[in-house]
């Protein structure tokens, strides 16, 4: 038998090898010089299976900068549990010291100040060196994509999807699983999943019209690796036609379906299965709850929520793997298959730092040839930030990329009020860095980017802003939709996040006069990414290029019309 | 390891069925009820209701549910105007005491099965199914 301690044989690539570099001490960090690549993917391999991880990349082939969220506030059993600590609390738990790498790649204090330091990260043609140094070692090690990977730039929705695709093949994926990709529409998703190289996974995806399970995804996929039997079982996002617009994709239905996932497992540890691997687009918190109720999983690599752990979670048997998002982090876990059974693993969590793993020169190839074709379009400058502006997105109640899409809603559309969505992807823009189309693209890029205006009562807005915080702080995860909350301009609100829906939000007030809303009174709101079909108006890209382009520099000041109380 | 997988299992299972949540029920549901268990106690266990956490579309959700051995079980969309979705009946050479079926929700809110078994007690399952504007996915 071995111990809970053996068993945790976790580390975090960069944290380990680099000592203090002193808090506040970032004039000049030089990544490039502390750090090796040596160091970032040094592993002394264990046991007889590898697995790799990626996900939620989000379409973003090349290096960016991604500023982790100041607020993830969790709610009933998650309260104060990961993935729901940040800043200092985060650094504190994993003994990351101030200043140094993992700080820049997990936490979002002074991320200004150390990306200058530490440069961006990510970049398939990255991730790349650090798949194939692993295969060095390990030959036959699965790699697994988690999903939201053909989504998110200028070029994956110019091409719908292809150029990702293109990418993606050369790193030869084992499995995949979905969320995003479904809004390139059924047709198109069918189009390129009948031509993959690899399985294409899923074990919640239902034919909506009989509610039976769809012929066009697998539930799982045996592999036999290290000579140990082993089985991946797909999880796609669970709320595909909440979440996303359902009319895109109405043939298929989707649900967490835990029954069905047991039923898997049973079905592929009586085939023999040594080994039951669940990838996973649940969203970590969901994750958790699937593990406590679902028995016979070893592994579950999560992803959706987009958080980025140094160590796995423990719950039961089962060990949750959660890899980041954009490219930024690479999870490797190797395992010690014996008699059937999972008896140990070691785990690390290797951030990309671009600067420093060196890019497969084959990959760069392919991802630059994708982008050829647009590369005026991709590089046009229409403007840059203030040098007191970062501009980010992920946070629970606001980032300051929404800020401005919400400033760029309402002088463009003529409104009172301004939503944005509350996603979790879109790269970060440093302050003093020029704005470029790409940059616009990577936190606007949908199939459904319609910036509608309408009319909306007071009690309709307020309906909608219990309605997603419901959907963000009910404490029961299985009604959790892992997005953050709608990102709100021109009108402030007080939430009191243990509530019950409908008692959460109050106060709310329009920015422009100061007064309370009116619940009867009507507003022009202007907002992007709604799920109904026929929305009308242009695509959030135009609007905000023609707000920046107009603005020139811009500036984003600290929101503060959002009160949070019970974090 | 020490802790075992059953174990696991069978508290999380313990815990989704003892939650009851109180309802605001409409007073047919009460009715409902009576009508169905003649006021008689009501257990739980022994039967499975199976529905999504969050409806895809309120208008037709799918609902599933299980009680072997029942001779009939009762399903009532608590919320709804008209709270009745149907009393399935089943006869003694019933292969398995199980339906399906889509019902429409007016909103959020519980979906509850009593089954009666041969025996005269009444067991009971529920589950809130939230009906949702969305639109926010990550």
């Amino acid at each position: 038998m071995i111990s809970r301690r053996d068993f945790l044989q976790a580390s975090v690539a960069a944290s380990a090898i680099v000592g203090a570099s002193g808090f506040g001490n970032w004039g000049k960090l030089a990544a490039q010089q502390s750090l090796t690549q040596d160091q970032l993917l040094d592993f002394e391999t264990f046991g007889n299976v590898s697995l790799i991880h990626v996900t939620d990349i989000h379409a973003q082939m090349k290096p960016i900068y991604f500023r982790e969220p100041e607020v993830n506030i969790g709610v009933g059993g998650n309260k104060g549990a990961v993935p729901h600590i940040t800043g200092a609390d985060f650094r504190k738990a994993y003994g990351i010291d101030d200043g140094s790498p993992s700080h820049y790649a997990l936490t979002y204090n002074d991320f200004s100040a150390l990306a200058q330091g530490y440069g961006k990260m990510g970049g398939m043609d990255r991730v790349a060196t650090v798949v194939n140094q692993i295969r060095a070692a390990r030959p036959d090690a699965l790699l697994l994509d988690g999903g939201d990977t053909w989504h998110g730039s200028y070029t994956c929705y110019q091409t719908e999807g292809q150029d990702v695709v293109n990418v993606m093949n050369m790193l030869k994926p084992d499995a995949m699983t979905f969320h995003w990709e479904f809004t390139l529409g059924s047709d198109r998703v069918r189009d390129i999943v009948s031509d993959l190289p690899f399985a294409a996974l899923g074990q919640n995806i239902f034919d909506a019209e009989w509610d039976e399970p769809s012929e066009d995804f697998k539930p799982y996929k045996f592999f036999e690796r290290g000579g140990v039997k082993i089985a991946v079982i797909g999880q796609a996002f669970p709320y595909m036609p909440i979440a996303n617009p359902g009319w895109m994709f109405p043939e298929y239905s989707f649900g967490i379906r835990d029954q069905r996932m047991q039923e898997m497992v049973d079905e592929v540890r009586g085939m023999g299965a040594e080994l039951v691997v669940c990838l996973s687009h649940n969203g970590f918190d969901v994750d958790k709850a699937m593990a406590g109720r679902v028995t016979g999983i070893d592994v579950i690599l999560a992803g959706h929520t987009h958080d980025a752990l140094p160590e796995p979670v423990l719950i039961g048997d089962t060990i949750i793997v959660a890899s980041g998002s954009n490219g930024k982090f690479v999870s490797r876990v190797d395992l010690d298959v014996r008699d059937g059974r999972m008896m140990g693993f070691r785990h690390k969590l290797i951030p990309i730092f671009s600067d420093v793993i060196a890019p497969d020169a084959e990959v760069t190839a392919v991802i630059d040839e994708q982008r050829a074709p647009f590369a005026a379009e991709l590089t046009e400058v229409i403007g840059k930030t203030a040098d007191d502006t970062l501009l980010y997105r992920r946070g629970n109640f606001n980032g300051s990329w929404d800020d401005l899409i919400c400033q760029a809603l309402i002088e463009e559309r003529d409104a009172d009020i301004a939503m944005s969505p509350g996603v979790r992807w879109g790269p970060s823009i440093l302050p003093g860095q020029d704005i470029t189309r790409e940059d616009l693209w990577n936190v606007t890029s949908m199939t459904y980017p319609n910036a509608y205006r309408s009319e909306m009562t007071g009690e309709f807005i307020h309906a909608i802003m219990e309605d997603v915080a419901d959907n963000l702080f009910n404490e029961d995860p299985y009604y959790q939709q892992g997005g953050d909350m709608v990102r709100v301009g021109g009108m402030g609100y007080r939430i009191d996040i243990n509530k019950p829906i409908g008692e959460r939000v109050s106060e709310l007030t329009l920015l422009k006069t100061g007064e309370a809303l009116d619940p009867a009174k009507t507003y022009f709101v202007a907002g992007w990414a709604s799920v109904n079909e026929g929305t009308e108006g242009p695509p959030i890209w135009d609007v905000v290029e023609n707000y920046i382009k107009r603005e020139g520099t811009v500036s984003v000041a600290p929101n503060t019309s959002v009160q949070v109380v019970g974090a | 390891m020490s802790f075992t997988r059953r174990e696991t299992l069978l508290m999380a299972m313990g815990t989704a069925f003892a939650a009851v949540v109180p309802f605001k029920a409409f007073a047919d549901v009460d009715g409902d009820i009576a009508a169905f268990t003649g006021g008689a106690e009501i257990g739980t266990g022994g039967i499975t209701l199976i529905a999504p956490e969050i409806a895809e579309n309120g208008n037709t959700v799918p609902i599933e549910v299980d009680a072997p051995g029942a001779v009939s079980i009762i399903v009532l969309a608590t919320g709804n105007p008209t709270p009745a979705v149907g009393t399935f009946n089943f006869g003694p050479l019933a292969g398995a005491q199980r339906a399906s079926t889509r019902i429409r929700l007016a909103g959020t809110q519980d979906v509850l099965a009593i089954a009666k078994m041969p025996d005269g007690s009444f067991v009971q399952a529920t589950q809130e199914v939230k009906v949702t504007i969305g639109g926010c996915g990550g």
